[in-house]
């Protein structure tokens, strides 16, 4: 009787069991569901650093993105400031202090407690000048230190030599890291929501959830959702394309027009095109006194109306539209319309005048010789784009510009060259005469642009450390690029940009292209992934994405 | 010659011909841009459809067929001359002038020649033009592939430098240029042949490997190179089979150019 009993009791139990596992694996937004499972996606190249504060390469950017902890965040879909380590902030108004009152309660993954200490450590290493941090680059606005004043285990301060325009906006991009971590490597302790666990190199790097990590969700369960994120390193688009299709890789963060079109023919869910990106593609002209380029040629390369002409003979809808099958914008200048507080609306995208251009250029001198154009002392109008070779969109928007330009008698010659004679030649030898690239804005504020728009700059494309500015209009470039650096105040600073932005489109020392869209691919088996223009584009929230069940049971 | 070798001359001929009538077969011409139908699929106005910017296929693969079948033969030529040169002088010469040349050949052969050959393609001026830069292109292609023809020639040359003939001749007198030009030479022709029609095939791959990294002839100027690297991120042949034309007519025209070789030849 005891025996049967205690069966009929196992059995009950039993029975309890299975059918709680059956509620928790099908009801919709429960625990069970949603947690677990590995992501999956590609790096292109290998990380050069997995120190939070010596990332500069794209890999590396990724996986600080992934495992570092953060003050404040911009949000990459409302591209608001959001608190993250600080519960809030104050910047004072000459803009050189800012107050961080922080989270308290919070641990690091290797356990250690979170304090304004951290903060403080994290600040003087960064702004170490032995350490040469792009990231400290950023905050360094004038000679002096650095100081950091801690206020309370949950207050500090932190003040510069000379005022920082956006400086909140730059903590972004500041991992802390553990000032009290036993462990001597000190980036392995992190705050965000994975933890390097395994790397292998040329290979693979594998993240772990932070089982420290500080949010959760709405109904107060821990995040991250996934157990750890696969990265693996490989270079070759086509294998990871080939790969994706394949359900091997769950993301494709930045993927071709072409690659796009053909993953949006067969499964046009996976395909997500966020509009355009804020990356521009430019071509521009060699004005360097000292480049070797005859000196006819450099007359017509510092001429504007020379520069403004080649930009209107030049048909973007055609580029947006053949190159990247329509999944690009005609650049208006350095700021993408995406950049939604930056841009200058008043400016609009050059258009296709080939006419306009020809008189343009007969009114400086230039005259039509049977279909070939010349200069008033009789030269050919004659000149070479380089760019650089295997970048087939590149190459193809110059074949496209060659084409253009032969309209009005101008004869262009493409070179394509391995990147490092690329490099060599448009920012030491000077040994070229007009070049075609792109760049890749990962920051919404102008202080990121520094670095272009100063005359005195080394990427001052197109005329390179000028002791004093060459021409009047780059002198006020520079002028409005450092008012608006050293003001807090948005509204002024908006307004000298605006004016660098009307400035660029005046005298065209950039010919700007196009803006290609931000295209990337999502996996069926990824849930919350809302791919967005800013970098990450579709593991910005990666915290809060999920697997589905087959993708969770295959795994 | 035999029934294949036959098919073969017939189908080089053919591939030259239709090259060479470029520009009655296709008018448009290589470089126009159909900007309103690129990537197009292969039609009456397209006969293998349109590229990425809308340029004709069919006038590309013509045209870059003959900038191919032109010039490689004259790399060829370049390269061959320079292997006489260097190794069949080396051979005659024998001795310590062997020992160098192989030793120099042995040096050149074990150059990354593919990284040489961009260094020297970006050493070149800008505004060189197409057809400048496509003649350049192969020129160099013959200066540097002298090395592994030269040193078949030299061991060939030394062979002939001990045999009797050449030993009759020296008995009688003769030395010098002339016994290298009047003897060894005319003897030396069936290797030289063997290695210009050898050499041909390598420089069309060559160039087409340099067109791959996108460093062979400049644009617009089609070639087997630049035609080849369309395929690159081509995932489906079924869904785009014309793409692959200019893949096929190298498989055709290197097959015929093997076949044309006797096994002598190639032995040789």
């Amino acid at each position: 009787m005891n025996y049967r009993r205690a069966f009929l009791r196992l059995l009950a139990g039993y029975a309890l069991l299975v059918l709680t596992l059956i509620f928790l694996t099908l009801a919709p937004g429960s625990a069970f569901a949603q947690n677990g499972g590995e992501l999956r996606f590609c790096l292109r190249s290998e990380p050069k650093t997995f120190d939070p504060l010596l990332v500069d390469d794209d890999s590396s950017l990724s996986i600080r993105y992934l495992t570092g902890g953060v003050l404040v965040r911009v949000n990459r879909h409302t591209q608001e400031l959001e608190p993250e380590l600080a519960e809030s902030w104050k910047v004072s108004n000459d803009g050189k202090q800012i107050a961080f009152k922080l989270r308290r309660g919070i641990s690091f993954s290797d356990g250690t407690q979170f304090s304004s200490d951290d903060v403080a450590f994290t600040m003087q290493r960064l702004m170490d000048p032995a350490l040469h941090s792009s990231t400290g680059d950023a905050f360094r606005s004038g000679s002096g230190a650095v100081t950091t004043k801690i206020i309370a285990p949950d207050q500090i301060s932190i003040t510069f030599p000379a005022p920082l325009a956006g400086l909140d906006r730059l903590f972004d991009q500041v991992a802390i890291m553990s000032a009290h971590s036993p462990n001597p490597k000190k980036e392995a302790a992190v705050l965000g929501p994975f933890m390097v666990a395994e790397y292998k190199a040329g290979s693979s790097v594998l993240l772990r959830r932070n089982p420290n990590y500080w949010k959760k969700d709405s109904q107060g369960r821990r995040l991250p959702y996934l157990d750890s994120i696969r990265l693996d390193i490989q270079s070759n688009r086509d294998v990871e394309m080939l790969r994706f299709k394949r359900g091997e890789l769950d993301l494709i963060n930045v993927i071709d027009s072409d690659y796009f079109d053909r993953l949006a023919a067969t499964s046009p869910q996976l395909a997500h095109d966020a509009g355009p990106s804020l990356d521009p593609e430019f071509m521009w002209f060699n004005q360097v006194a000292s480049a070797p380029i005859p000196e006819y040629k450099r007359v017509w390369f510092r001429s504007t109306d020379f520069r403004r002409a080649i930009s209107q003979a030049i048909n973007r809808n055609d580029l947006s539209r053949v190159v990247f099958n329509g999944h690009a914008q005609p650049a208006v200048g350095p700021v993408s319309p995406a950049n939604k507080f930056w841009f200058n609306s008043k400016l609009k995208a050059e258009p296709y005048r080939p006419d306009a251009a020809l008189k343009r250029l007969q009114a400086n001198g230039f005259h039509l010789r049977n279909g070939a154009l010349f200069d008033n002392g009789g030269n050919p109008v004659e000149f070479s784009i380089v760019t650089n070779a295997g970048g087939k969109p590149r190459e193809r928007m110059a074949v496209m510009v060659q084409e253009d330009l032969g309209k009005i008698g101008i004869k262009v010659n493409v070179v394509t060259l391995d990147s490092p004679s690329l490099i060599e030649r448009i920012s030491q030898k000077f040994n070229y005469e007009a070049a075609m690239l792109g760049f890749r804005n990962v920051d919404l504020d102008p202080n990121g642009q520094m670095n272009i728009w100063l005359s005195s700059a080394e990427d001052h494309a197109w005329n390179p450390q000028q002791k004093s500015p060459e021409t009047a209009w780059e002198a006020e470039i520079d002028r409005l690029m450092r008012a608006q650096a050293s003001t807090a105040d948005p509204k002024k600073r908006k307004e000298s940009f605006d004016r660098v932005q009307e400035i660029v489109a005046e005298q065209a020392p950039f010919i700007y292209l196009v803006n290609q869209n931000a295209l990337s691919a999502v996996s069926n088996a990824v849930e919350g992934a809302n791919p967005g223009i800013l970098s990450p584009q579709t593991f910005w929230n990666a915290e809060r994405l999920t697997l589905n069940a087959s993708a969770r049971a295959s795994r | 010659m035999n029934a294949a070798r036959k098919l073969a001359c017939v189908v080089v001929l053919a591939v030259c011909a239709v090259s060479l009538a470029a520009n009655w077969l296709a008018p448009a011409g290589y470089a126009k841009q159909f900007r309103e139908a690129p990537s197009a699929h292969p039609s009456r106005q397209h006969l293998l459809g349109t590229d990425e910017v809308g340029r004709d296929r069919f006038a590309r693969v013509l045209y870059g067929t003959r900038i191919s079948l032109l010039l490689a033969p004259a790399a060829a030529l370049v390269s061959t001359a320079l292997a006489a040169l260097i190794g069949g002088l080396a051979g005659y010469l024998g001795g310590i002038w062997l020992r160098l040349a192989r030793g120099f050949t042995d040096l050149f052969l074990s150059l990354p020649w593919l990284f040489l050959l961009i260094a020297v393609r970006a050493l070149l001026p800008l505004n060189t033009s197409p057809l400048a830069s496509v003649l350049i292109t192969f020129f160099i292609l013959g200066l540097l592939g002298w090395a592994a023809s030269a040193r078949v020639l030299s061991t060939s040359a030394d062979a002939l430098r001990n045999s009797d003939f050449v030993l009759q001749a020296r008995a009688s007198g003769l030395h010098g240029p002339r016994l290298f030009f009047v003897h060894v030479l005319p003897n030396l022709k069936p290797v030289l042949y063997a290695q210009f029609w050898i050499s041909i095939p390598v420089f069309i791959l060559a160039e087409a490997n340099l067109g791959i990294l996108g460093l062979g002839v400049a644009e617009p100027l089609p070639s087997w190179g630049s035609l080849l690297r369309g395929l690159e991120g081509m995932i489906s042949f079924r869904e785009e089979w014309w793409r692959l034309a200019p893949l096929l007519l190298l498989i055709v025209v290197m097959t015929s150019f093997q076949t044309l070789l006797s096994n002598e030849e190639v032995t040789a």
